[in-house]
């Protein structure tokens, strides 16, 4: 194996509890002096909160890592580290190679400079020298699509434009490793597509990544392995697909997200088994399981499968149901389900006495949980992963034209 | 697809990678002047982007540079000179107040600004790495285009009262430098306190003031007995002073002991201070 481009060994970094939100007064450290001279400062008496706790790991060049947890888990703090904004306590990382964090979009913005005058600043608080935004300045100007408000200044932009300008500039660093912490999710759905095709080429170029993010599609898009971190420790690390769908399992369970508020749903799964489709070209089978007060009589059960940006990507209605009271449970056969990789929501309602239509009663709207993964291999082209919602297999040939005369 | 290796990956492991080792040691100075010189670029632009905010800010802009040191000159030319009459050495008084209110004004304003400028780019400190020293030497050095501003109205002051610069001009860089050092010297201690402790700003305004009067700003230093000039000698400032009116005019004798004792102080300032700074700098982004 080659050396990894991050060495990271034992690292734990410890704060005392309530350090990062309190600051001290001079006033307070000077009574102290005068009240009780010989007592020790209270620091030495308060709680050690670990934040990391020895973490180890390697990330090979060119490789994209994505570093999954849930807030407060030790992500950002791992970053901060890596990027040296602080120290570790003990442990140590290496890195091989000139290094760009981007923790923040828009980092050293100044509402008074104009557009152009940010672009130089931010460029060269996040690494870049002079010359290497010269050389790109007409590429980021394209790319955050701000070309007729270059010289106003940044005040007078729009929060979107703010952003684009940022995310630009953050974009074309090009050390050869990059630290990046939740920053995709700024914007419009449209340039979100935008950041995302940028990183990936940013990815393909050989730079090494370490990406932190929540979105688990992200997490999917962009990386190769993933990283989890829980309580300041690493749950778990390898290929993205199985790391994400554990930590999705684990943080997403029924039993501590229904919090019992759910009236007829309990629970559901995809061959009585979990949330994953790992084959969309077969038969998909729902299992839904609820428990009715009282029987539904006519009722409707409706359906409904929805991307993360909420849009209704299938769904089905079935009328004229007859359910007994108690635990029942509903089994769905969908032939195929041949959507892109990725995670999905999936919403289901029942209604007694007609439906949603006919002045039927809504006995529940479930918003289900776990989320739906799919979980399948491209079809074609890899980066087809993220073209479109559907992963529908095709082929194609090419035909010489000029024989055929 | 982005786990497998890219050939350019391949490529560009061969090359010779800068190694950063992250580990808990450090050492303890805050001043690696490699470092420092890798990061030239964003010290100008921090120093660019203080001027420029500056002068966009403030409506009158430039003539502010002006006036704050004109007017001061005037009242103490009035209180001081005409009403307290106060010893100038031959000096009219207006030329005594302005040649020690052109480096009083700047260290005044650069101390301010450096102390202020940790609190004021937490945002910054927070989310990239660079040489936190950079932030107090910037705000230093920004100081300085008032402090030429201003040093234009001296030139037409010194061809209306017709005094002419001797050969004891040319040390004036050197105290312009011995200035930015007390104030980068200075400025190192309150930013990192002002980090820990956040009512340092509410101490500075007073701090100023009575620096202000421990400097001979308003009288001369020949006030002060002979053998007590060497301690005097002790605040920086005193020599710096002293240093630009003998420069600027050529009256009097040069300051040599009190420049002395100043040029000692400042040295262990910036040097006691660069040492506090480094130690306070690796909590810092943990606390503000």
């Amino acid at each position: 194996m080659s050396r990894p481009a991050i060495h990271v060994e034992s690292l734990c970094k410890s704060y005392r509890v309530g350090e990062r939100e309190r600051y001290f007064a001079l006033r307070d450290v000077l009574m102290r002096l005068v009240t009780s001279p010989f007592r020790r400062s209270p620091q030495g008496s308060s709680d050690i909160l670990w934040a990391l706790r020895d973490v180890t790991f390697d990330v090979q060049p060119g490789e994209v890592v994505g570093l999954i947890g849930r807030n407060g888990a030790g992500k950002t703090t791992l970053l901060k580290i890596l990027s040296r904004i602080t120290h570790p306590t003990s442990g140590f990382a290496e890195l091989h190679g000139r290094v760009g964090s981007l923790l923040e979009v828009g980092t050293g913005f100044h509402p008074e400079l104009t557009g152009r005058e940010n672009m130089y600043l931010s460029g060269t608080i996040l690494g870049m020298s002079k010359r290497e935004i010269d050389r790109k300045f007409d590429e980021i100007v394209a790319f955050a699509e701000i070309e007729k408000f270059l010289d106003t200044p940044l005040k007078h932009f729009s929060t979107g434009m703010q952003m684009r300008l940022a995310f630009a500039v953050a974009a074309h660093l090009e050390p050869e490793i990059l630290f990046v912490d939740e920053v995709l999710a700024v914007g419009d759905i449209e340039f979100q597509k935008k950041c995302l095709g940028k990183m990936q080429e940013v990815s393909n170029s050989g730079r090494t990544i370490v990406f932190v993010s929540h979105q688990m599609n992200q997490i999917r898009r962009l990386c190769g392995r993933v990283l989890w971190i829980d309580g300041g420790r690493v749950r778990e690390q390898g290929p993205t697909g199985a790391v994400v769908a554990s930590y999705e399992t684990a943080s997403l369970l029924p039993g501590n997200t229904t919090d019992g508020r759910t009236t007829c749903f309990r629970k559901w799964s995809i061959g009585g088994e979990d949330n994953v489709v790992r084959d969309g070209l077969r038969e998909v089978v729902f299992h839904f399981q609820l428990r009715l007060e009282a029987p539904v009589s006519q009722g409707h059960f409706g359906i409904a499968i929805l991307s993360d940006s909420g849009s209704v990507l299938a769904g089905w209605g079935f009328d004229n149901l007859d359910i007994p009271d108690g635990d029942q449970e509903i089994v769905l056969r969908v032939p195929f389900l041949p959507l892109r990789p990725g995670a999905y929501s999936l919403t289901c309602s029942i209604f007694d006495r007609g439906n949603n239509l006919t002045g039927g009663r809504l006995l529940e709207q479930w918003y289900a949980l776990p989320t739906l993964v799919v979980d399948t291999p491209p079809l074609s082209h890899p980066q087809d992963r993220w073209a479109g919602v559907f992963n529908i297999p095709a082929e194609i040939e090419v035909e010489s034209m000029s024989r055929k005369v | 697809m982005a786990a497998s290796q890219t050939p350019s990956a391949a490529v560009l492991q061969e090359r010779d990678l800068p190694v950063v080792r992250i580990d808990a040691r450090r050492g303890w100075l805050a001043l690696d002047l490699a470092e420092l010189w890798a990061y030239r670029e964003l010290l100008y632009f921090f120093v660019w982007r203080d001027i420029k905010v500056r002068y966009k800010q403030t409506i009158i802009g430039a003539a502010w540079a002006i006036l704050q040191p004109v007017l001061t000159m005037l009242v103490f030319s009035l209180f001081f000179g005409r009403l307290a009459k106060i010893p100038s050495g031959g000096l009219p008084y207006p030329i005594f107040y302005y040649c020690a209110l052109l480096p009083w004004m700047y260290f005044a304003a650069a101390m301010q600004a450096a102390t202020n400028v940790v609190v004021e780019q937490q945002r910054v400190i927070t989310k990239v790495y660079f040489p936190r020293v950079v932030l107090p030497i910037s705000s230093v050095l920004s100081g300085l285009l008032d402090f030429a501003i201003s040093f234009v109205v001296f030139a037409a002051m010194m061809v209306y009262y017709h005094i002419v610069p001797t050969r004891a001009v040319v040390w004036l860089p050197a105290f312009t430098l011995l200035a930015i050092l007390t104030a980068l010297g200075v400025g190192l201690w309150l930013s990192a306190l002002n980090a820990l402790y956040r009512d340092v700003r509410y101490v500075l305004p007073f701090l100023v003031q009575f620096w202000m009067f421990a400097s001979p700003v308003a009288y001369p230093s020949s006030l002060v007995p002979e053998r007590w000039r060497w301690f005097y000698g002790l605040n920086p400032m005193a020599g710096v002073i002293e240093g630009f009116r003998w420069a600027l005019t050529g009256h009097g004798d040069p300051p040599g002991a009190l420049l002395a004792a100043s040029s000692a102080a400042v040295g262990l300032l910036v040097l006691g201070g660069l040492i506090y700074y480094h130690a306070v700098e690796g909590k810092i982004a943990d606390v503000v």
